[in-house]
């Protein structure tokens, strides 16, 4: 055994038991509720994740984006409308906000 | 059905598509021999568009937290360092939470990476294996002085991010569509991901609890873990752990270490 904290069984015990009871507080479904909820939440869409990004994707106003060469980086703290990013604040009232460091 | 180009006819058209100041290849011609620029520029904004168009799709919270004219900014000139490698555009993008982390003019937001972490992990629980949870009831069919050596065998879908700041908070109040009000972002959180069944549930994690997790998941037996965790943080509360992530679906299955 090494230096560090070591956990007793009975330590382990009294925590899985404590687990056990948090979890049976929510009380067990009954079979058929168990089966239904189940079945309602597995309507998993498969393969519908990113639709349609292979597509014909150049739309109004995106157009240029391939084939410019403007340098959107040096004034790209400009384009601030619309983040939500000023609503978290950092220590010393510090909000977050994009503009040049 | 047309033929498949050849691989060396895409390596040869390839290379310029992200590099709007480069030539067109030589290998593309118009009619009679003229320049085929117009053309070209098609595929240029295609694939530009189409990549950063994935990113705005796995990265909503980012999205919405720095508005779509600079998300689209730094998305692009990502997409132009770090062309994708793999056909599978689900798989794109995941180079982008450490770009944003290294990304000089979001560097006021100093969680936006985390929050693309967690993203990302989002995403990729859900393309994850789908396995049972494990019941908690599974705890209770060892024996007492058995549990210690017991090694979790962990679901497909559960990840772990940690963060300094409160990236799950800011996480949450982005990717609902809610209005967030004023968020402490100093705060740290730990995120648990997991996939219990069709939907991803992300989570912040207790005290410790990543540490717990992030051990189990290396293969530590459970009261390895749970000392790793209760050194990390004096506090930890192992009952509230286990019960949250059993909760959760973390786990697929218990194996006694000492067998």
């Amino acid at each position: 055994m090494s230096a560090k904290a070591t956990i007793s069984s009975l330590v382990l015990a009294g925590a899985v038991s404590t687990a056990l009871a948090t979890l049976a507080v929510a009380g067990p479904l009954t079979k058929a509720e168990a089966e239904a909820a189940t079945a309602a939440k597995k309507e998993k869409c498969f393969g519908v994740a990113l639709k349609g990004q292979n597509d014909c994707a150049a739309g109004p106003g995106t157009t240029c984006q391939g084939t410019s060469t403007v340098d959107f980086q040096g004034n790209a703290w400009k384009f601030v409308q619309g983040g939500t990013c000023t609503t978290i604040e950092l220590p010393g009232g510090k909000k977050g906000s994009l503009k040049p460091v | 059905m047309q033929p498949e180009p050849h691989a060396s006819y895409a390596a040869a058209f390839a290379p310029a598509l992200l590099d709007p100041v480069s030539e067109v290849p030589g290998i593309v011609t118009g009619p009679r021999g003229k320049s085929a620029i117009k053309c070209y520029n098609v595929y240029r904004n295609n694939v530009t568009v189409s990549l950063i168009d994935a990113l705005a799709a796995i990265y909503p919270a980012v999205q919405r937290l720095t508005g779509a004219d600079f998300f689209r900014a730094m998305a692009r000139f990502h997409v132009r360092e770090t062309p994708p490698t793999s056909p599978l555009l689900f798989d794109y993008g995941r180079d982008f939470p450490d770009f944003i982390a290294r990304y000089e003019h979001a560097r006021s937001l100093p969680w936006l990476a985390d929050v693309a972490r967690i993203e990302r992990a989002w995403l990729d629980a859900y393309h994850a294996a789908d396995a049972e949870p494990l019941p908690p009831s599974a705890l209770a069919t060892f024996a007492p002085d058995r549990l210690a050596s017991l090694v979790f065998t962990v679901h497909p879908a559960t990840r772990v991010v940690r963060s300094q700041f409160a990236a799950v908070t800011i996480f949450a109040a982005n990717r609902a569509g809610g209005t967030a009000g004023r968020i402490d972002g100093s705060v740290p959180e730990d995120a648990l991901i997991t996939r219990p069944d069709a939907d991803v549930v992300v989570q912040l994690l207790p005290p410790g609890g990543a540490v717990f997790l992030a051990c189990l998941m290396s293969g530590c037996m459970f009261a390895e873990a749970a000392a790793a965790a209760l050194e990390d943080t004096p506090g930890f509360d192992l009952a509230t752990n286990i019960a949250g992530l059993f909760e959760a679906g973390a786990f697929t299955s218990l194996t006694p270490g000492d067998a």
